[in-house]
C-alpha cells in the first residue's frame, strides 16, 4: 500500500480530517487562552503584550504557516469530503427517518464547516489582514489590536456574525473532537466516553468565551 | 396479544429493470392479519397480482427467520421498518393499524443499484468480502477447537461483530451510503482472532481499497447506522477498523 494509495482511501481521506482537526482544536485552545486577555481590563496591555509575543516572533509565525497549511488542507478535503458522500446515493428517498440515532449537527459538517469559512473570511479581513499589512507580512511594527477589537465591535451586524460563526463552531466541535478521535482510532469504550464528555464541555467553554469578546466590548464591558 | 384485521394502502417502488425509471404504485389489501408478517403481506398483495394478470412485485427474501440478511425494504422511511434490532422478515403487521399507507421503497445507493423493483445489486458486498474477508486454513482434520487459547473479551467482541448478516441497512440509513458499518464488522470479527492474525493487514487494506472502488461513501461517524442495523453492530467497530487501517498501512511492506 503505497502512501498515494493510503491517504486517497476513504479512510485515508478522513485520517486526513481528523489529524488536521485536532491541529486545529490546538490552535483554537492557544487563541482563545491569548485573547481571554482582554478580561484583564486594563486597557489592552496585557492582550497586546500577548498578540505582540505571536506577531512579531519567528517561532509562532513559523507555525502559523503550518496553521493555514492545516486548515486549507481541512477545508479541501473536508469539502471534497462532503460533495463526494452527497453524489453516493443517486435516487433520494421518497420518506426518509432513517437519520434517527444521528444528531443533526453530526449530518451537517460541510455546512457548519462553510459557515465558519464565510466567518473566517470576514475575521482574517478584520484583524489578521489589516495587522499583517501593517507589518508588511515580516516581523514589523503592529497595529493595536485591542483598539482595534473595540471599533470592530462597536457595530451590531459585526457582533451578530460573530455569534453566528462561534455557534457554528461549537456544533462542529461537538461532533468534530469526538470523531477526530474515533477517526484515528480510538476504539476503547473507556477512552470514548471520557473523549466524548471532553469534546461537549470544550465545544461549550470555546464557543461562550469566543462570543463573549465582541459582546463584552458591544456592552461596554472594557474600557 | 390481541389479534385484529387491517386494511391498508400500499404504495410500493415500481421498476421494471436497471434502465426503467420507476415510480410508485399504490395498492389497497385487505383483511391482512395482525399476526402475519411483513412479507407474507406482500405475497398475499402478490396473489392478488398473480389472479389480475398483473406482474408481482420483486423483492428479496430468503430465510425468513432474520439470519440471512436477504431481505431488505425501506419501510415508512426507514430500513427493516420500525422496530428496532429487527429485519424486515421479523416485522409482524401488529406494528400497523387498520387504513394506514405504508410507503415501501428499496435500499437506495449508488453502489446498490436496483434490478427490479424492490430488489437491489448487494453484490459489492461479496466483492468487498471477497477482497479479504477469510482466513487461511490448512487442509486435513479439524484441529482441536480447546488448542487455539483466545481471550475471552476480544472472544466476546468478535462474535457479536460476526453478527451481521450482510443486510445493507446501514448503507441504506447513512446519508453518505457508506458500508463502513459493515466492513468494521467484517474485518473486526477476524482482527480479534488468532484465525485472523496471517492476513490481518492485507486484509483492511484490501477491503478498503475494495469498499471504495465498489463506490460506496466515506464514513462521518453520525451513528445512523448503528441505531437501524437489525444485528446491533456497535460503531466502535468502525474506530476499530480506522485503527487496523492505520497500523497496517504504517507497518506494511510496500
Ligand atoms: C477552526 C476551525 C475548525 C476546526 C477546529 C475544525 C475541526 C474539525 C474536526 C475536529 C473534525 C472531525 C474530524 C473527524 O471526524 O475525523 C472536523 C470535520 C470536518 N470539518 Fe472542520 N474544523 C474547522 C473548520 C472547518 C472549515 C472551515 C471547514 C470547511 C469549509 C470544515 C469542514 C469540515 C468537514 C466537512 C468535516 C467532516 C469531514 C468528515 O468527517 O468526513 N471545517 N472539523
Ligand atoms: S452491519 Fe448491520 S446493517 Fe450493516 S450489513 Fe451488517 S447486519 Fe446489516
Ligand atoms: S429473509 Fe433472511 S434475514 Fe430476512
Amino acid at each position: 500500500m503505497t502512501w498515494k494509495q493510503v491517504f486517497t482511501s476513504s479512510v485515508g481521506k478522513k485520517l486526513v480530517m481528523g489529524f488536521t482537526g485536532i491541529f486545529l482544536i490546538l490552535f483554537l485552545l492557544v487563541h482563545v487562552s491569548l485573547n481571554a486577555c482582554i478580561w484583564a481590563n486594563d486597557g489592552g496591555k496585557m492582550f497586546n503584550a500577548g498578540a505582540h509575543f505571536m506577531g512579531a516572533n519567528v517561532v509562532p509565525r513559523i507555525l502559523e504557516i503550518g496553521l493555514f497549511a492545516g486548515l486549507i488542507l481541512h477545508i479541501i478535503q473536508g469539502l471534497m469530503l462532503e460533495f463526494s458522500n452527497r453524489s453516493k446515493r443517486g435516487v433520494a428517498y421518497a420518506n426518509n427517518y432513517g437519520n434517527k440515532g444521528s444528531k443533526w449537527y453530526s449530518r451537517s459538517m460541510g455546512i457548519l464547516g462553510t459557515l465558519i469559512l464565510l466567518f473566517l473570511i470576514l475575521h482574517m479581513s478584520n484583524f489578521w489582514f489589516p495587522n499583517r499589512s501593517h507589518q508588511n507580512f515580516m516581523l514589523g511594527e503592529e497595529i493595536d489590536l485591542y483598539a482595534k477589537m473595540k471599533t470592530t465591535f462597536s457595530e451590531l451586524w459585526v457582533v451578530i456574525v460573530y455569534v453566528l460563526g462561534c455557534l457554528s463552531l461549537g456544533y462542529h466541535l461537538a461532533h468534530g473532537f469526538q470523531s477526530a478521535f474515533k477517526t484515528m482510532g480510538v476504539h476503547n469504550k473507556k477512552y470514548n466516553q471520557i473523549l466524548t464528555s471532553i469534546g461537549y464541555g470544550f465545544s461549550v467553554i470555546i464557543t461562550v468565551a469566543f462570543v463573549m469578546m465582541p459582546l463584552s466590548f458591544y456592552l461596554g464591558w472594557l474600557s | 396479544m390481541e389479534h385484529y384485521n387491517m386494511n391498508l394502502t400500499v404504495k410500493v417502488w415500481r421498476q421494471k429493470n436497471s434502465k426503467d425509471k420507476g415510480g410508485f404504485v399504490s395498492y389497497q389489501v385487505k383483511d391482512i392479519s395482525s399476526e402475519m408478517s411483513f412479507l407474507e403481506m406482500i405475497d398475499v398483495l402478490n396473489e392478488k397480482l398473480i389472479v389480475e394478470g398483473g406482474e408481482p412485485i420483486a423483492f428479496d427474501h430468503d430465510c425468513r427467520e432474520g439470519i440471512c440478511g436477504q431481505c431488505s425494504l425501506y419501510i415508512n422511511g426507514k430500513p427493516h421498518g420500525p422496530w428496532m434490532a429487527n429485519t424486515t422478515c421479523q416485522l409482524h403487521m401488529r406494528a400497523f393499524k387498520d387504513g394506514d399507507t405504508i410507503v415501501v421503497e428499496p435500499w437506495r445507493a449508488g453502489a446498490f443499484p436496483v434490478i427490479k423493483d424492490l430488489m437491489v445489486d448487494r453484490s459489492a458486498f461479496d466483492r468487498i468480502i471477497q477482497a479479504g474477508g477469510y482466513i487461511s486454513v490448512n487442509t486435513g482434520n479439524a484441529v482441536d477447537g480447546n488448542s487455539l487459547p483466545i481471550n475471552k473479551d476480544h472472544a466476546d467482541a468478535s462474535f457479536a461483530a460476526a453478527m451481521c448478516i450482510g443486510c445493507g441497512a446501514c448503507v441504506a440509513a447513512c446519508k453518505n451510503s457508506s458500508a463502513m458499518l459493515f466492513l468494521s464488522a467484517k474485518v473486526s470479527h477476524l482482527a480479534l482472532l488468532p484465525q485472523g492474525e496471517p492476513e490481518r493487514k492485507s486484509r483492511v487494506l484490501n477491503m478498503v481499497a475494495q469498499m471504495d472502488k465498489e463506490g460506496f461513501g466515506a464514513c462521518t461517524n453520525t451513528g445512523a447506522c448503528e441505531a437501524t442495523c437489525p444485528k446491533e453492530i456497535s460503531i466502535s467497530n468502525i474506530a476499530r477498523l480506522n485503527k487496523e487501517y492505520l497500523f497496517s498501512s504504517l507497518s506494511s511492506d510496500k
